[in-house]
């Protein structure tokens, strides 16, 4: 309360920021929820729960479940060797984990889908093994891996730099093997940030859709993600459909952006004080 | 016996030298196929045909147009978002009041949305079928498929990245200074541009270039707002898409190597940003 006698702007800067959120934001997601309201339950549930959107709710989450799992694997590796071991490109590595971040996901999408299909750098080595990479479901999972390492990756990073060495000197000077020092000391201490990062790259998984159109194939009932589907219902000028499924991804969005905050007010009483901005990017 | 127990106790600090390398080499190989190839990837492709082909394909009036349009959609989105981003920032990091997480968690909620469900939201309050758009088209008035929906849809978009780069760092510099400036007599302008913004400007400085690379590239969102007119409201993204879907890839990826300079550019300004806030302190 003090604060608020002495800096200045506090009342423009919030009205500013409430005004903006207000018309960018609130008002037309309120729009969204409003024009839902036009249909009847039953047609709301049958446009919500058709054949052909079942099976893209299947592959969204599906695809961004095994992708999330696969990235805390590897996010959880990669964070590990980058704060804890020195080695020759360590910097330029570190940078590149970013890359997923700033890089426009078409671009990712027609990359990925050149280097997995069937003549591509990588898809060539698949084809013979009778694994089919691009345009399949196993496409849309590397999308949505390519797309998330960074959420696990910097959630887990500070985390993992900030924990106080002494704790582990003092069990190894009490004879702790390495392998207990890891899973009794080190993993239980980062268990809080590798859910957070999880989360984060599902949550962004599910709503992802321009890295995965061109890999994918779009094929109905197979590779169809949600997201397309709320595209194919406006081209066909299927306003009300577009608009029921996209209520379903926002309540969605909602409940997990819930669990984030919940995570990381869990994991930020866990490590003592220490913030994480895993929303970040 | 003391020395042999000290190394044992070292031995239990890190991992043998085998189990390092091992783990340095597996997310070596993990990043190299996932990360560093498309990159690499985007640049091969772009001049399989040759330095001449690869400037043709950049200097081509439809390709021309849409850098134009992405030039145009960022010099409108980014100073209005940066203006948000220090409004919230100052309002937020600077005083208490009742509500603050759920404003925090607001500025988030577009990070959680589908891009699709973002550009959807704004073709439901301004197109032909939604609330506003009777009434716009009897004032001829063009959103939706025109430049303003596309602008919309970015700056809902891109608005959390300048905020959420300030926050921290502002919430962690405190206010004594800005009191001690306002205490001597200097006013709220002179304290915000002497002292707060020479603090901030770093952040300030990569939110911009985050908040830039993720306007000039967004896809999902412009696509659903932006009717595809080919010259006239395709974005470079979405002359990407275009030209990958009638099979000119060399032409696709020369446009799209322009979003990877700058997604590079991105990741290298973040990493020297952090390298000087970390000297800085």
């Amino acid at each position: 309360m003090k604060e608020r006698g002495v800096l200045p702007g506090f009342g423009l800067t919030l009205g500013f920021t409430l005004f903006y959120l207000t018309l960018i934001v609130l008002i037309p997601l309120a729009a969204t929820f409003y024009k839902t309201s036009a249909l009847t339950w039953s047609e709301f549930w049958s446009a919500t729960t058709a054949p052909r959107v079942m099976a893209s709710y299947r592959l969204s989450f599906g695809a961004s479940l095994v992708a999330a799992l696969t990235n805390v694997v590897f996010g959880l590796l990669v964070a590990w060797v980058l704060i804890r071991y020195d080695f020759p490109g360590r910097r330029f590595v570190d940078m590149l984990v970013d890359l997923p971040f700033a890089l426009p996901t078409a671009v990712a999408g027609i990359t990925l889908t050149s280097l997995y299909s069937g003549n591509g750098w990588i898809g060539r080595f698949l084809e013979p093994l009778g694994i089919k990479a691009a345009f399949s479901p196993l496409g849309v999972v590397i999308a949505l891996t390519f797309i998330g390492l960074p959420f696990v990756v910097r959630t887990v990073q500070p985390v993992l730099l900030e924990m106080d060495p002494e704790v582990e000197q003092a069990a190894a000077s009490l004879g702790a093997g390495r392998w207990s020092i890891v899973t009794r000391i080190i993993l239980p201490g980062i268990v809080p940030a590798l859910l957070t990062g999880f989360t984060l790259a599902f949550a962004r998984g599910l709503g992802e859709y321009g890295s995965i159109v061109f890999i994918s194939g779009n094929m109905p009932m197979r590779t169809e993600i949600t997201p397309l589907l709320i595209v194919t219902k406006l081209e066909q000028y299927d306003y009300a459909g577009a608009t029921a499924i996209a209520v379903v991804m926002l309540v969605i969005s909602f409940a997990l952006l819930l669990a984030i905050n919940l995570l990381q007010h869990w994991s930020r009483r866990r490590i003592g004080g220490a913030g994480i901005d895993g929303a970040g990017a | 016996m003391i020395s042999g127990r000290r190394s044992a106790a070292g031995r239990a600090l890190t991992e043998p030298p085998l189990v390092r390398r091992a783990l340095i080499g597996a997310s070596l190989v993990f990043l190299g196929a996932f990360l560093f190839l498309p990159l690499l990837a985007v640049f091969v492709f772009a001049l399989q045909n040759g330095v001449g082909a690869y400037l043709a394909a950049l200097v081509e009036p439809d390709a021309l147009a849409a850098i134009r349009l992405t030039l145009i959609t960022a010099v409108i989105v980014v100073p209005v978002n940066v203006l948000f981003g220090l409004a919230a920032a100052w309002a937020i990091a600077r005083f208490n009041f009742f509500g603050k997480n759920l404003l925090i968690t607001i500025i988030d909620l577009p990070f959680s949305v589908s891009p699709v469900v973002s550009g959807l939201v704004y073709v439901l309050l301004f197109g032909l079928q939604g609330a506003l758009g009777p009434w716009l088209q009897a004032h001829d008035i063009k959103i939706i498929f025109a430049l303003p929906g596309i602008v919309l849809a970015t700056i809902f978009v891109t608005s959390p990245f300048v905020a959420r780069e300030l926050l921290p760092l502002m919430q962690a510099q405190g206010t004594a200074e800005e009191e001690a400036a306002l205490t001597l007599g200097a006013n709220g302008r002179q304290t915000f541009l002497r002292v707060s913004l020479p603090k901030i400007k770093w952040g300030l400085f990569y939110g911009i270039v985050l908040c830039n690379a993720r306007a000039m590239g967004e896809f999902g969102a412009v696509s659903v707002v932006s009717g595809h007119v080919r010259g006239l409201t395709t974005t470079i993204p979405l002359h990407v898409e275009i030209l990958y879907n009638e099979y000119q890839f060399a032409a696709a990826f020369a446009v799209a190597s322009l979003l990877t300079f700058l997604a590079v550019a991105t990741i290298i300004v973040k990493t020297m940003v952090e390298a000087r806030s970390r000297t800085g302190s």
